[in-house]
């Protein structure tokens, strides 16, 4: 008997109850989410089931939804049966002031990396992680770059040319000019 | 280090406790991009290994959620750049999952001789870069003068030879025209001679064989709980391929083998990835041979009709009113991608390179995430290489492909 | 609708069979030849580089089909590829280099014996390229001095090789006190190098 999306919808409601909902099968890949305390037993039992069997991890990744109160952060795992060939998104989602996950690498050791890149970008902590710190960005960096309120460009630049770039004025995407906002270099400086 | 020189023996119950701190650093000879490996030797051997990553972190991400879903796409060629058509592709084929778009056929065969051009591409670097690491450099001298051969077809396709830029959403931005078949039959004819030359080189060659026999074993098991996909996963014993497994773009029209290694050590990962270029060479003249058997309408069709994303003739552009509107709006970016989520993967160079788009309904993505193998696998090389010695180190490195623009991102 | 593109499927004629190097200006006589040292030794570095090439990123793929057959680097003389700082001359940025990245350039480049010079190739490396992020430099010169910026993304292999022709100009028109003079202590100075 072949596994269908029904299938696992139904096992697990049986075995979690209410406690995992909002099922949705958006491109027919079965995304549903738990609260963020449950995320293990979840992890545990898609693993360790012996007819879904989910073990792979094909990605962890985080999302910062600054609209949902009280659950800004979401921590997104995409799992793979490769016996069957089904793929199912498993998400949790936190409160961005206290952003504890329970950590996968126990069960996954590609959750590892994974989860310093998604503590790095939005800073997630992972209890029980082994060695949480960054990994892409530079050691020193104080604030979580990816998150939606954080400007893209590194704002201590002098030389743009905020005119030509469409800023400056009153549509100036949080780049407020200082008073001694230069837009050429002068002549005393050019080499 | 002193205590280890005083003793010329290591007599019973006298651990030699001085451990060497090398710095593989980040600026090690070209071939392999930038990432720092912190060895810890005991003589020659590896006792444990702490890797940095990050040196040529250019935050793709979050650069993709200020553009547009075309602006992302030369941002796709330099994840893995020896290969970037195939990360084009992947990325094009993601947004038409979320569109609903549906291409014809012609187009799938035409992408698949880009992609498996493109792979072969990557596995050449790969292997002959193995090769010099194992110091033989004539390898990869002979080679590259046939990676020239392919970026002369991706040239006359897209323009660009190494960050392509290859293909538009719904399908390609000109018709292959016939200098391109022509230049792509010169390579089906001159390459199998070539693949030969280099194989003879290296598969019996007793150094190579001695240098990467038994560098960096992995069982399969391991390998799957590390997230390795691609050659890597396959030299292990597990024959997982994204295209064939969940077939994207008419792979499955196409009759080829997965090469599945036993040992997962470098000298399977170096024959996984030859065979795997014979593979798509069988691919390639299998999709060309399709190709030319197309006739009539079907034969000229070289994009899906969907003129909201697909920039009109310009022709159409001066004399209709739709026509205009739509080319304004595309390449102004305003053009709104319906809400959803999906996920979608390729199988690139080095393994499952996966997509996962959130649009909330806006012009540009809301998040996107690049699922990259290599930052996956290469968590493991401290398994792999932990008791080695120092010079499997530099082999297990450049046989797993590790490509710094994928790994950084 | 197809273009027909015709022209890389003609052999072009050459317009010169082999275009030779002239030599330095100077007095010559029977067995000897007077020129102003500053001649001789451009001319013995400019076709003996040493490079360095420093390859982050695509920019580095572009480099390895220079050097390979194809469009050979070795015939202008930069046939010993170094990696090692301390013995090399011209130190090729190519690729992008992120603020990670930034204290490993400006090490290498002080490791490096005067006289050196600075290529930086592709956009990247001139100016931050198409990634204008928080996490990359934009552009190497804000760490290191650079002599020849060669643009593209990536550039070709014909404009790798008009680089380092420009280097081999620069060098070979090189002053021998340059080096010492007020003016180059100042523009280190500006970069922090002692």
């Amino acid at each position: 008997m072949a596994l269908t999306n029904e299938t696992i919808k139904q096992r697990l409601i049986e075995k979690f109850g209410d406690q995992v909902g909002a099922f949705e099968e958006p491109y027919e890949m079965l995304t549903f989410e738990a609260p963020k305390d449950w995320n293990l037993k979840v992890l545990n039992f898609l693993y360790d089931d012996e007819e879904l069997r989910f073990q792979f991890l094909t990605d962890l990744t985080a999302v910062h939804y600054p609209a949902y109160i009280g659950r800004e952060l979401a921590v997104v795992y995409h799992l793979h049966n490769l016996v069957d060939n089904i793929r199912i998104r498993f998400k949790v989602f936190t409160d961005i002031k206290q952003p504890d996950v329970y950590t996968a690498t126990g069960l996954y050791a590609s959750a590892n990396w994974q989860e310093r890149e998604a503590y790095d970008f939005y800073g997630v902590n992972f209890v029980g992680h082994p060695n949480l710190i960054r990994i892409q960005n530079v050691d020193d960096m104080d604030y979580f770059p990816q998150r939606k309120e954080f400007p893209l460009e590194d704002q201590t630049r002098i030389d743009k040319d905020d005119e030509m770039f469409g800023r400056g004025g009153n549509m100036d995407f949080g780049n407020v000019p200082t008073p001694d906002h230069r837009h050429t270099i002068p002549e005393s400086e050019k080499q | 280090m002193a205590t280890t020189t005083q003793q010329n023996t290591l007599t019973e119950g006298s651990l030699a406790t001085g451990t060497t701190k090398l710095n593989l650093g980040p600026t090690h000879p070209a071939t392999h991009g930038v990432f720092q490996n912190i060895l810890e030797l005991d003589g020659e051997r590896i006792v444990s290994t702490e890797q940095t990553i990050g040196y040529i972190h250019r935050a793709f991400e979050k650069i993709a959620e200020r553009r547009p879903l075309y602006q992302i796409t030369p941002l796709t060629d330099r994840l893995n750049y020896c290969s970037s058509p195939i990360n084009n592709m992947g990325w094009h084929m993601t947004c038409e999952k979320l569109l609903g778009i549906t291409n014809p056929k012609r187009v799938d065969y035409l992408r698949v001789i880009i992609m498996e051009l493109a792979r072969i591409a990557d596995h050449l670097i790969c292997n002959s870069v193995i090769g010099v690491d194992a110091g033989a450099f004539t390898g990869f001298l002979y080679i590259m003068q046939y990676r020239e051969l392919i970026y002369e077809i991706w040239e006359e396709v897209c323009g660009s030879r190494l960050t392509t830029n290859i293909g538009r959403i719904g399908g390609f931005e000109r018709d292959f025209n016939d200098i391109a078949f022509t230049k792509l039959e010169k390579f089906l004819k001159e390459y199998p001679a070539v693949l030969k030359e280099f194989e003879n080189l290296f598969t019996r060659n007793r150094i190579f064989m001695e240098r990467t026999i038994g560098a960096g074993p992995i069982s399969g098991e391991r390998a799957l709980n590390y997230g390795f996909t691609g050659p890597n996963l396959r030299a292990a014993g597990v024959d997982y391929d994204v295209r064939v497994h969940s077939p994207y773009c008419s792979y499955q029209d196409f009759d080829f083998e997965i090469p599945v290694g036993n040992t997962g050590d470098s000298y399977d990962r170096f024959l996984v990835r030859n065979q795997e270029m014979w593979q798509s060479l069988r691919i390639i003249e299998q999709a060309y041979k399709k190709v030319q058997d197309m006739k009539g309408e079907e034969a000229t069709v070289f994009h899906a009709d969907v003129p909201e994303y697909y920039l009109p003739d310009k022709k159409d552009v001066y004399t209709k009113m739709e026509a205009l509107i739509y080319h304004f709006k595309i390449v102004m970016g305003e053009t709104d991608i319906p809400p959803g989520e999906v996920y979608h993967s390729v199988e690139g160079g080095n393994g499952e390179l996966g997509f996962y788009l959130i649009s909330d309904g806006g012009r540009t993505p809301y998040r996107l995430h690049f699922r990259r193998p290599c930052f996956i696998y290469y968590q493991a090389y401290e398994e792999l290489v932990k008791g080695g010695m120092l010079s499997d180190a530099i082999i297990v490195m450049s046989s797993l492909n590790l490509i710094a623009g994928e790994m950084d991102g | 609708m197809a273009r027909p593109v015709a022209y890389n499927v003609n052999e072009k004629p050459l317009v010169q069979d082999i275009s030779m190097a002239s030599m330095p200006e100077g007095y010559q006589g029977e067995g000897f030849f007077a020129t102003s040292l500053g001649k001789v030794v451009g001319l013995a570095r400019k076709n003996s580089i040493w490079p360095l090439p420093f390859a982050t990123s695509c920019c580095g793929i572009e480099f390895m089909a220079t050097m390979a057959s194809h469009y050979d680097l070795a015939r202008f003389g930069a046939e010993r590829l170094g990696f090692s700082p301390r013995q090399c001359d011209l130190l090729m940025v190519m690729g992008t280099v992120a603020k990670k990245m930034a204290p490993v350039v400006k090490q290498v480049y002080l490791q490096m014996a005067e006289p050196r010079w600075v290529i930086a190739v592709g956009a990247c490396a001139c100016s931050g390229g198409i990634f204008d992020t928080y996490s990359v430099l934009q552009g190497i010169d804000q760490v290191v001095p650079v002599d020849v910026y060669v643009p593209g993304c990536p550039p070709r292999p014909e404009a790798i090789i008009d680089g380092v022709i420009r280097i081999q100009d620069l060098i070979g028109k090189e002053s021998l006190r340059r080096r010492n003079n007020d003016h180059y202590k100042k523009m280190l100075e500006s970069y922090g190098i002692q």
